[in-house]
């Protein structure tokens, strides 16, 4: 039973990570119908501005990570305007492509300024190499709380712009119906640029997060995770935001209690087994409604 | 005369296209290629192993090269992939009409090369592939010999001056049952190369005949970074080691996870941990307990090794790993096997390789065999706190 608790907090700190690159490709998804692969990318910019933070500036966990979520919000905005806001009234397989052409472009160009071999991130000191003992053989370590707690936190956060506030309400018009929210005086392209900004806020700090768990990143370490919140936000329902959420701890939740239970080696393959499973029996998702396709 | 000028641009640039083809050929150079992994998933290894041939070929060019002949070597980056390995042997054999190849690193960019210089006829030769079926190939994982008597499926060209995985799992098996008095083991493997595969099959097969008991094989594949799941699940076993076959990358990963888990069973691994990038990637503190199999250990007092950690030192201001080692060795191993042609090329090359005898090296002395493969011992090296604490030549 406590390996059984330890996998669930295993899989949680996992989920995390998943939720909120997730909660990125669902909130642009939602507004704009594309899948934005470059959004992956976005991640591992995140992962290295938090490094150079660390490694050469010294700074601590909080300060880099708000730098990390800063910048990628910058970049995020940058690729809308440059790649995506030409292609407004294209088809959508045309931004689809530049939008994987956009991903190569992030990863390839990286890996000319950094070189493609592993970092490993500054060893962190004090209190978060502690772990916390729960019962007998449970123990958290003070990085999953962190990872936890800075999850929980960001998506309050999120909840309450996209819920409370003018922008928040603007984004959920312009999800709904483009058209009619621009002639209710809502400026569309502003409010896509948030969109982005936010969706890439999050991934920057999902980034710096598995930047600190796992201390290990390269310029392609996007391309997996990125994936697999893909499935999440899908298994969750894409274009929802409490779809990418339930969507991001299950997928985490399930690849944990493949490893610990089943064999680790088909780890990945239950992830994408679930993806082609969820889009021949749901594919609006698990919280997702079955609309029907307007002509 | 804007048409009389355009015409001759026009044969001024075909001329220079056509020189451009062919590789000029000089009298007094020897031409050797360098196929390496200098950046992509294992690029320390590429790039330690280049530093080590570097050095050789300079001291041969030095020394006044082979015959009065300098080597030049024409280096090129495969970016650790396969496919690109395969390709750059091809430009290497085609177009810069190189004497022999050195590299890649990796079995599995080494064999995808094998095919086109058996092709072309050229030897190539690595420092540290280790797997099985490198140099020949194995039916159900056995050498098959002909009537005659000559190895059946013998890569004719290809050669390696590193022990094979068979011999690396063994020797580690060996070393943890008899050193370690381990009885049970738990084996966590990279099931995404033939490296990992390999290694695990033969460390499974010498522990069992040895009396021990492999409770739990656990698997994941090259560029997983969470391994919780795994370890979560092999805490609450009952065992005395766990074998890790795999790179640093991942093994680096584990590694910390496991410690930080409260796991402090000694860890075990091959050649893939020797880079200075799992001390970083697994923090000092973890870095207790922990075994791997190794060409080198810089902890030799040879006189030959002592001069070369010397040189090295001198040259590139650091202790020199493994790869280094075995770069310098292949370098020297190869410029060894041209000294000794008959005349200067690629077949007379591959007889005078394959008739070595008694080559004295950094990473041992050998021979080559009929398979192609060096006849030398195995270290095993202890870390503590990171750094390298004791090292024991075991054979399997």
């Amino acid at each position: 039973m406590e390996q059984f608790f330890q996998q669930l907090i295993n899989g949680l700190s996992l989920g995390s990570i998943y939720a909120l690159i997730a909660l990125g490709y669902t909130m642009v998804y939602g507004i704009i119908k594309l899948i934005n692969f470059a959004h992956c990318d976005v991640y591992m910019i995140g992962a290295y501005v938090g490094y150079a933070c660390m490694t050469y500036f010294h700074l601590g966990l909080l300060p880099s990570l708000l730098i990390a979520m800063a910048a990628c919000t910058l970049l995020g905005i940058a690729i809308e305007k440059i790649a995506y806001k030409p292609l407004r009234n294209a088809t959508r397989i045309a931004v689809l492509i530049t939008a994987l052409g956009v991903s190569m472009f992030l990863e390839y160009g990286t890996m000319f300024f950094v070189k493609a071999e592993v970092r490993a991130y500054p060893a962190m000191t004090g209190w978060m190499t502690q772990s916390i003992q729960l019962g007998s053989g449970i123990s958290v370590s003070m990085l999953q709380v962190v990872i936890m707690a800075v999850t929980v936190a960001l998506m309050i956060l999120l909840q309450f712009i996209v819920k409370r506030t003018r922008v928040g309400k603007a984004m959920r018009a312009v999800s709904l119906d483009k058209d009619a929210a621009e002639l209710m005086g809502i400026n569309v392209n502003s409010t896509i640029s948030f969109t982005f900004a936010l969706g890439s806020a999050l991934a920057g700090a999902a980034g710096v997060l598995v930047g600190v768990y796992y201390n290990s990143i390269n310029p392609l370490m996007g391309v997996l995770p990125g994936l697999k919140a893909f499935v999440a936000a899908v298994f969750g329902g894409i274009g929802l935001i409490p779809g990418a959420m339930v969507g991001g701890y299950a997928i985490g939740m399930i690849e944990t209690m493949v490893d610990g239970y089943g064999n680790s080696l088909y780890k990945d393959a239950v992830v994408f087994a679930i993806l082609i499973l969820i889009l021949i029996v749901k594919p609006a998702g698990l919280l997702g409604k079955n609309t029907r396709e307007k002509v | 005369m804007k048409k009389f000028l355009a015409a001759a641009l026009s044969v001024l640039l075909v001329a220079l296209l056509l020189s451009g083809c062919g590789a000029k050929t000089n009298e007094n150079e020897i031409r050797i290629g360098i196929n390496y992994e200098l950046s992509g998933a294992v690029a320390t290894y590429g790039q330690s192993s280049v530093d080590g041939i570097m050095m050789a070929i300079d001291e041969i060019n030095a020394a006044g090269g082979i015959n009065g002949k300098t080597i030049v070597p024409v280096k090129y980056d495969n970016k650790s992939e396969p496919a690109e390995a395969t390709t750059l042997a091809n430009k290497l054999m085609t177009q810069d009409k190189v004497l022999a190849i050195l590299g890649p690193a990796t079995s599995g960019s080494f064999k995808a090369e094998i095919p086109v210089a058996e092709k072309n006829k050229v030897p190539v030769v690595t420092g540290s592939a280790t797997a099985d079926d490198v140099t020949v190939d194995l039916e159900d994982g056995q050498v098959v010999y002909n009537d005659d008597g000559s190895v059946k499926g013998l890569k004719e060209y290809a050669f390696r001056i590193c022990f094979s995985d068979s011999y690396q799992g063994s020797a580690m098996a060996a070393f943890a049952s008899e050193n370690l008095s381990a009885a049970k083991a738990v084996i966590i493997k990279d099931t995404s190369s033939d490296y990992g595969k390999g290694l695990a099959a033969n460390f499974l097969a010498t522990f069992t005949e040895k009396g021990g008991e492999v409770v739990a094989e656990e698997a994941y594949v090259s560029g997983n970074t969470d391994f919780n799941g795994i370890l979560t699940k092999i805490k609450g076993m009952d065992f005395d080691v766990i074998y890790i076959p795999g790179y640093y990358q991942e093994a680096g990963l584990i590694i910390k996870q496991a410690r930080a888990q409260g796991i402090t069973a000694p860890i075990l691994g091959a050649d893939g941990f020797d880079s200075p990038t799992l001390a970083e990637l697994a923090g000092a503190d973890a870095l207790n307990d922990v075994y791997y199999t190794n060409h080198y250990s810089s902890l030799d007092k040879d006189p030959l090794v002592t001069q070369f950690i010397a040189d090295y030192n001198a040259k590139y201001g650091k202790e020199p790993d493994a790869f280094n080692a075995l770069g310098y060795d292949l370098a020297k191993f190869v410029c060894d096997g041209i000294s000794r042609c008959e005349t200067l090329d690629s077949e007379s090359l591959k007889e005078a390789l394959a008739s070595t005898e008694n080559f004295v090296g950094v990473t041992g002395s050998f021979s080559v065999d009929e398979k192609h493969n060096p006849v030398k011992s195995i270290v095993v090296i202890g870390l503590k706190d990171g750094v390298q604490d004791s090292s024991v030549k075991v054979s399997a």
